[in-house]
């Protein structure tokens, strides 16, 4: 350091810093802890870390919007390579291939799963995604009506709500049967209007029912000229068909699944695709192309159509988004290239096994209705503790006792569901994972 | 000399589509059940008609080829990555190991709070330490980035004023030199945006932000260092300004690896404060994200924070949603916890004198490297003659480019051939091709010099008339790539789709 200095013709540090004003110039040392030893260091972040009790300690029945799946250990070897875990942004796209490669590869398998023609790259999680697509629709149709289902997941709501405030879209409510859960077909069309910018449908809905009438809210938004985007899990796309093909226009939803961890809440993987030139122009978010190099030899890759993004348009672009989840998506890309066509129908069969196993066990007990809707459910449901007069909290707290999670009690979110929880069955929980549950909920009932 | 010699991979790797094989798998779910039935449930309007067109590949073949994708990546486990407000410091390994417990990775964000204790704690103590470090009063750990922080931040301006009955505030003041996600962001928020010029040291222009201000300010968003690298020395004069014109500062925290434990943005009268943690906390960027942009208030901005915040009542840390001033939800969940876990970790490793030393040498090196490249033929330090850089310094390639016709774009393909990860080029605008460059403290000075020698090399390559530094890099995965046909129309190929398509 000396040398350093001496060299730039500096005696000390000091002499760096000395533009900043006396004024503001820290006297005392920071009021942090003093520096440890990276095995200090460790033995006290993994104490703390002790203190947590994991899903693989305990039975847990939670998804509602990140979702307990096993990750195949391919993938966090993948992921964990210091070339893709310690690069930037591939700025430079010579010396990023690698990158930029994977990142084109994510674009086209989340494209294969959706039934879109153009994904982005990724956003930070679903429910932005969410905000940046209703913004979207505004901006293509130049209309401020945005349409939501009822049963929309709470938080989703409220973060669409913080990015559609400030430009002044309105979001208005649509009715959802609360017997199907289907969208109330009468009350859609009458809130559709030539204000009406986009529809946003839940498939499989927050509560895990699925939607059958897509076709026909597809015509409906269409008709009067307004943008249908679609919120999904990626993985029951799957076995269900893909919003592409019943004419959606956005794709939104949470890559979580895809080969990444819970992480007590993220890094998420927002997914965002579209189909159609005049959205691909207005798509927020970074897109990878493939093309080859000056000389024509070699297939290589790069950014494409960055005039929407803020470090060229600034207070222009279509969003302000610049780092985002790349890594999670070449988990994603790896997760699904790992399952391919095969893989990916086994693990779908495998969960709607459990989905009906459960509802099956979980129907045998007194007081309980589950689910609380008469549809298709895909990996998750309601349960209902109306008729046993029971608390969801009060049960939960129980069931704890007896080392098991139960699901999210929506009873705050909903009212009209009475004491009712959403119970989330994927892979990961084998039959006797759900027996154990029916057990233990049925002395817990009787208690 | 070390560090000039550089090849990396070159594997002519496919898409992974054209590796696939029918019938090929490289992970089973199955176990012993028979599911053929569970399908059969999907009701037939709303089943796929046949299983999406996934690879179909073994898993060794899956590894090889994302093994092989990332030899052709570079990253800073590879060498010097000095991408100007960027920080691509060092990630140490111990933050990644203790991230990969399933202590971590295996817990829901729903879980009762008392199965969640020790998170909880970790994150309730990362946000006192990075509000200590700033200068804040209260710290919301959620923002996923600093673009995203940066429109919690706004949107938290927003809020106050309407609050205090002035919503009429709809205008945000930015530097020219600012960030491009600073305008953006504002921007997104429904601010109008308005753009105050640099002076001759590459500082805000005090007599024009005077202008600018007004009853319609909301605020002014700046970064401090700014992206040239220079301290705003008249920043009391300029909070003075902004604040009695009604509106709030906010910080900018990209630069903040320049400061720690010697300043801090709440003594300098900032309001508003966002810290990437993938920068200055050293958590991977991972070749674009994750990364988490913490965002740190004084406490007449704390009640709009976004819900739910982290507390602790003496005994036990929890969640608190009952915020009625609150901006609402930024995000699903409580935020990025993996990525702040790291940064906790980062925090407990280097502690108050480590922050302070990393800052130290970040100046160090960047003053150094800045000297010493100014002083190349065809290179100098526009702005601010004299004064020391922070932990960044900008400089331009312009004299090359007028007497060799070499740009700063070409200067960056050809640093590529040496390993060295070239300066972010362009930005700030203002300075003619520009070449900001951040080594950080976690280069050695024989990094430094084997970087400084690169530039040197390069510069005598280009007055020789060489035709290296126009036809670079050479040592890379890929030549110089063809990025217009990328965004042609009929050319785009955005998908392997498109791409089978176009060809």
């Amino acid at each position: 350091m000396r040398r350093m200095l001496n060299d730039i013709g500096l005696s000390s540090i000091d002499e760096l810093f000395k533009d900043i004003p006396a004024s503001i110039q820290s006297k005392a040392a920071m009021d942090i802890p003093a520096t440890m030893s990276e095995m200090e260091t460790r033995r006290h972040v993994e104490g703390l870390l002790e203190k947590n009790i994991s899903t693989r300690e305990m039975l847990s029945f939670l998804g509602a919007g990140i979702w307990p799946h096993y990750v195949p250990a391919a993938v966090d070897a993948i992921i964990s390579r210091g070339e893709f875990l310690t690069s930037y942004t591939p700025y430079q796209p010579e010396i990023s291939q690698g990158m930029l490669q994977a990142m084109f590869e994510y674009q086209s398998l989340i494209c294969e799963l959706t039934g879109m023609d153009y994904s982005n790259s990724s956003m930070y999680d679903w429910s932005t995604a969410l905000g940046e697509a209703a913004r979207m629709t505004a901006r293509v149709t130049g209309r401020d009506e945005f349409i939501v289902p009822h049963f929309i997941h709470p938080e989703r709501l409220s973060t669409l709500r913080t990015f559609c405030e400030p430009v002044g879209i309105k979001l208005i409510e649509v009715e959802q049967d609360t017997h199907t859960g289907a969208m109330n077909l009468t009350d859609l069309r009458k809130k559709i209007s030539h204000n009406t910018a986009g529809v946003y449908l839940e498939y499989p809905s927050f509560l895990g029912f699925v939607e059958e009438n897509c076709d026909e809210i597809a015509k409906s938004v269409h008709k009067e000229g307004g943008v249908f985007v679609v919120g999904s899990e990626p993985i029951s796309l799957g076995v269900l068909k893909p919003p592409g093909e019943f004419g959606a226009d956005v794709v939104v939803g949470e890559g979580q699944p895809l080969g990444s961890h819970m992480n007590y809440g993220g890094p998420l993987l927002g997914i965002f695709a579209c189909k159609g030139d005049a959205l691909l122009r207005q798509m927020p978010g970074r897109i990878i192309g493939k093309t080859t190099t000056q000389d024509g030899q070699q297939d290589a890759y790069c950014m494409a159509l960055q005039t929407r993004e803020q470090h060229i348009r600034r207070e222009k672009a279509t969003s302000n988004i610049c780092t985002n989840e790349a890594l999670l998506a070449v988990a994603a890309s790896t997760y699904l290239s790992l399952l391919g066509p095969k893989g990916i129908t086994e693990l779908c069969s495998t969960i709607l096994d459990r989905t009906k196993y459960a509802t099956k066990r979980l129907r045998e007990l007194p007081g309980i209705e589950a689910p609380k809707f008469s549809a298709f459910h895909f990996m998750e449901f309601t349960v209902n503790f109306d008729k046993a007069g029971r608390k969801v909290a009060d049960i939960n707290e129980r069931l704890l006792d007896a080392g098991i999670q139960g699901g999210l009690d929506l009873s705050g979110y909903f009212p009209e569901l009475g004491q009712t929880a959403l119970y989330c069955f994927t892979e990961v929980h084998s039959h006797k994972d759900i027996d154990m549950l029916a057990d233990k909920l049925r002395q817990v009932m009787e208690g | 000399m070390r560090g000039l010699v550089y090849s990396q991979a070159r594997w002519d790797e496919p898409p992974i589509i054209e590796l696939s094989e029918e019938g090929k798998i490289g992970f089973h779910q199955l176990q012993t059940t028979e599911l053929k039935d569970s399908l059969a449930s999907v009701p037939a309007g709303i089943r796929r008609s046949s299983p999406p067109r996934l690879p179909e590949v073994s898993e060794i073949e899956v590894v090889r080829h994302y093994t092989r994708l990332s030899q052709e990546n570079f990253g800073v486990d590879l060498g010097i990555y000095p991408l100007g407000s960027c920080t691509m410091k060092y990630n140490p390994k111990v933050c990644d190991a203790v991230a990969s417990s399933h202590k971590i990775q295996e817990i829901h964000p729903y879980q009762n709070p008392r199965t969640v204790q020790g998170i909880l704690q970790i994150l309730y103590e990362t946000s006192t330490y990075l509000a200590k470090i700033v200068g804040m009063d209260k710290v919301t750990l959620q923002p996923a980035a600093g673009a995203h922080g940066e429109y919690t931040g706004v949107m938290l301006m927003r809020a106050y004023h309407r609050d205090k009955g002035e919503s009429k505030r709809d205008e945000v003041i930015v530097p020219d030199s600012a960030h491009g996600t600073n305008p953006a962001s504002a921007a997104m928020a429904g601010y109008k945006v308005v753009e105050v010029p640099s002076n001759a040291e590459g500082c805000v222009d005090k007599d024009a932000l005077k202008n600018a201000v007004g009853p319609n300010t909301a605020g002014l968003m700046i970064t401090n260092p700014n992206t040239l690298g220079i301290f705003e020395r008249e920043i009391v004069d300029i909070a003075e300004i902004v604040h009695d014109a009604g509106g709030l500062l906010y910080y900018d925290g990209a630069n903040l690896n320049a400061i720690m434990g010697k300043a801090k943005p709440g003594d300098m009268g900032f309001d508003i404060v966002h810290i990437n943690l993938h920068k200055t906390f050293a958590t991977p960027h991972g070749g674009g994200g994750p990364g988490a942009g913490p965002v740190g208030v004084t406490r007449h901005l704390s009640d709009y924070l976004p819900v739910p915040t982290v507390e602790y009542d003496g005994t036990k840390y929890y969640l608190e949603y009952n915020r009625p001033k609150s901006i609402g939800k930024i995000r699903a969940f409580h935020g990025s916890s993996a990525v702040v876990l790291r940064a906790y970790t980062y925090i407990l490793l280097h502690g108050k004198e480590g922050l302070k030393t990393a800052s130290e040498v970040a100046v160090l090196n960047a003053n150094y490297m800045a000297q010493k490249l100014c002083k190349i033929k065809g290179f100098s330090l526009p702005f601010g003659e004299g004064v020391p850089r922070k932990h960044e310094f900008v400089l331009s390639a312009a004299t090359l480019t007028k007497e060799t016709g070499v740009t700063a774009l070409q200067v960056g393909k050809r640093l590529l051939d040496f390993g060295v990860h070239p300066p972010t080029v362009y930005f700030p605008l203002i300075v003619e091709e520009a070449m900001m460059t951040e080594p950080t403290e976690t280069v050695s000075k024989q990094e430094l010099d084997s970087m400084i020698n690169a530039f040197e090399k390069i510069s005598q390559e280009a007055y020789a008339g060489s035709d290296l530094p126009k036809t670079s890099p050479h040592s890379t995965s890929v030549t110089r790539i063809d990025e217009a046909k990328a965004n042609r129309p009929k050319t785009m190929q955005l998908t392997w789709k498109m791409a089978i398509k176009g060809s």
